[in-house]
């Protein structure tokens, strides 16, 4: 049991997400899209979508860098206030997430002209972000202290998924059904993105940072084009 | 110097009757769609007036376009801090209610409806929920100054006048209109592309056309509170943010977009314009006095062999050289100085160029009594406008007076011109006086009045040859997919999920 789901599903989730989202990308493109609904209700958008957008980044960028740089979050937390202050601070960001997440369901539940761009997917992915953050916030409070144990139990499983040696020693001697919950979910998230609005977090502009203002767009070689030897040189751009 | 081209318009508003044919042509070909019901990527609002959506005018509200920031410029509601940033939830998106609710009726209740006492009505139902409703707002809800009390005297444009100034305006024997169609400027300096965190939006290099693609747009929304002139929109059913695209499949195949070809009025030109893209930041942040003069600098004499002769090392083809040499927008523009772009403080250097209107301004009541008062002396409509000089400064040259009435004395020149030549009642000294300060020659204001009010569609229209080599429409048949997802579109414009 404990082999498919923290073998089979995890590696199901992973191949449906990398073929899935490239194909998509590659060519749906334009059905990807944050398919945001602020333009048909703003007030209540606002609280909702900050406090679970913020939420989940932060909490997001604390997970990858305990899976990334496990040593890191021990020597942190080698001071007992340090690790009361990073606990606390991920609690509450995890609240954020849960309550900014209930919000927005209740807005797309009971607003008419939201309620008119919603689809099944939606609440598919309702379903899930809920059991995810709700069993995230289980997992805080009832097997507290998660950024020390965190890099003991779980790094040790997930690296192992990620260079092909799967070993779930260390995640089946968890005792903690919120925990496993949490991770198959997890997983499940990362399956489903292909299929659901979630794709609009890999495509997030940050290119924008770097980028030049002003974008200027020649379909052919701007130069070249008038003489003949040059002529349909250069790669053609895409732009629809 | 890096000259483009850039293909542009004139809109002459002395002979705009506000008919809407505009916006119906174009509603017709592009935005009669779901989702896009509520977009007009052509407009017309009445001035003074709140406009469409409500108050685009005021920045800050809606926080568009640039503001100048030491020796550059830099975006008001976007950017990249604060697009990133704000990417959550955009506090100055303008929302549905913002434009109006868009709806249709129920047509098939007048044949449907049981016999009865009443008459069966049609009522209004949404056309984004499918329910009853009551019509509040609409894209001319202000048409010829309705609701004055509402509307008209809520135009961002009187900022600068004082109480009185703006009581005289609204009193019954004053109350005076014009219309202003809209349309995308095309910018040469646009926000919208400035503020798009995916890169979806672009300027086509070829002619200046301002475009979104729409598999690349995210729906991070940082356009429409970029655009200034509010003609970015968002189509809330797919997704994605749509704008004017000046009709390029027509465009590339040598016809007049749909609004321009439609103009009852005759109001529209349309022609090429050499520019020096090297000058556009420098342009875009001189002080806002300067800005119409800054914005004008920035195009070429066609004519001038050196400006040729880099046009030519650009790859711009002879073809469209010649259009611009024979663009009735340079003439109205550059040569005749009578058009002004809208709005320059917003500093998007739009490509768009209004001839400011005369007509109702000149034309005074006095004691009652109809009372043309410019034949009192000169420029006496002009100095009596019945809509302040002030507000006119407001819309076209970022508050300059002294630019608005230069304009407009030259369009009073060509008037004691033609007056003179076709009636011949006025004292040949009056007529040398006006055209003398105004340093007009007379051919000039033949020129002007022949363009203005003869002049034949391909005088108006100057669209450069077809040029099948950058063109896109030309290379991918579009028409396949006429009748089953529409021309344009390769794929259905269906929702993602």
């Amino acid at each position: 049991m404990d082999y498919l789901l923290f073998v089979v599903f995890p590696y199901s989730c992973l191949v449906i997400f990398l073929i899935g989202s490239i194909y998509r990308y590659k060519n749906r493109p334009f059905t990807v899209s944050s398919l945001s609904s602020q333009f048909l209700e703003g007030k209540k958008l606002f609280l909702a979508s900050q406090l679970f957008h913020w939420g989940l980044f932060v909490l997001f960028f604390g997970h990858l860098i305990a899976f990334l740089f496990p040593a890191s979050v021990i020597i942190w937390s080698e001071k007992p206030v340090r690790l009361l202050i990073l606990e606390t601070t991920a609690f509450v960001f995890g609240l954020s997430a849960f309550f900014g997440l209930v919000l927005l369901i209740y807005r797309r539940l009971t607003d008419r002209r939201v309620q008119m761009v919603t689809n099944k997917m939606d609440f598919v992915v309702f379903i899930v972000l809920l059991v995810q953050i709700i069993s995230g916030l289980l997992v805080a409070y009832t097997s507290r202290w998660g950024s020390a144990w965190f890099s003991t139990f779980l790094t040790p499983y997930l690296r192992s998924i990620f260079i092909f040696d799967p070993q779930i020693d260390a995640i089946s001697s968890v005792t903690s059904l919120s925990l496993k919950i949490h991770v198959v979910s997890a997983f499940a998230i990362i399956g489903i993105i292909p299929f659901t609005r979630f794709m609009h977090f890999l495509v997030y502009p940050i290119d924008y940072a770097w980028r030049s203002y002003q974008q200027v767009m020649w379909n052919w070689n701007r130069k070249g084009i008038r003489t003949s030897k040059a002529h349909r040189v250069g790669p053609k751009s895409k732009n629809n | 110097m890096d000259i483009r081209s850039q293909v542009s318009m004139v809109f002459h508003l002395d002979k705009c009757i506000g008919c809407h044919t505009c916006s119906i042509a174009c509603k017709n070909v592009w935005t009669d769609r779901k989702g896009a019901e509520y977009m007009w990527w052509n407009n017309v609002e009445t001035k003074p007036g709140t406009g469409y959506p409500t108050k685009w005018e005021d920045q800050e509200i809606y926080k568009g376009g640039w503001e100048k920031n030491g020796n550059s410029v830099s975006l008001k509601g976007a950017g990249k801090l604060r697009g990133l940033k704000n990417i959550f939830h955009n506090p100055h998106l303008p929302v549905l209610d913002d434009y109006y609710e868009p709806w249709t009726y129920k047509y098939e209740d007048l044949f449907t409806a049981p016999e009865g006492d009443d008459q069966p009505t049609a009522r209004p139902v949404s056309l984004v929920t499918g329910e009853h409703m009551d019509v509040k707002a609409g894209p001319n809800w202000d048409d010829d100054l309705g609701g004055s009390p509402d509307y008209a005297r809520k135009d961002v444009n009187f900022k600068d006048l004082s109480a009185s100034e703006q009581e005289v305006m609204f009193q019954l024997e004053r109350m005076t209109f014009f219309y202003l169609p809209r349309i995308c400027n095309h910018c040469l300096n646009p926000a919208c592309v400035a503020s798009c965190p995916s890169g979806a939006i672009y300027k086509r290099g070829e002619d200046g056309v301002v475009l979104i693609n729409q598999q690349v747009c995210r729906a991070w929304r940082m356009c429409v509170t970029a655009c200034p002139y509010k003609k970015s929109y968002y189509n809330w059913h797919t997704g994605k943010s749509e704008k004017c695209i000046l009709c390029y499949p027509r465009l590339e195949s040598g016809q007049a977009p749909a609004c321009m070809h439609q103009c009852v009025g005759r109001i529209r030109y349309l022609g090429v314009m050499l520019y020096d893209a090297d000058k556009i930041q420098e342009a875009a942040s001189v002080n806002e006095d300067e800005l119409v003069d800054a914005q004008l600098g920035i195009y070429l004499d066609p004519f001038d062999p050196e400006v040729i002769k880099e046009a030519r090392k650009n790859g711009i083809a002879d073809s469209t050289i010649e259009a611009a040499q024979k663009s009735p927008v340079y003439k109205f523009v550059k040569e005749w100085k009578i058009a002004l772009p809208l709005h320059p403080e917003f500093r998007t250097l739009p490509n768009l160029f209004y001839v400011p209107a005369l007509m109702p301004g000149m034309a005074t009541v006095k004691d009652g009594v109809y009372e043309e008062s410019n034949t009192q002396f000169l420029w006496g409509g002009i100095n009596n406008d019945r809509l302040p000089i002030k507000y006119l400064a407001n819309l076209f040259t970022a508050g300059n007076t002294d630019k608005i009435v230069e304009v407009l004395k030259r369009l009073m020149a060509v008037r004691w011109h033609r007056r003179q030549t076709t009636v011949g009642d006025v004292e040949q000294g009056i007529v040398d006086m006006a055209m003398g300060e105004v340093k007009m020659a007379a051919d000039t204001a033949d020129a002007i009045f022949r363009l203005t009010s003869l002049a034949t569609f391909d005088e108006r229209f100057v669209i450069p040859p077809a040029h099948r080599e950058e063109s896109i429409e030309m290379l991918e048949s579009t028409a396949d997919v006429k009748g089953s997802t529409g021309f344009g579109f390769k794929e259905t414009p269906k929702r993602g999920w």
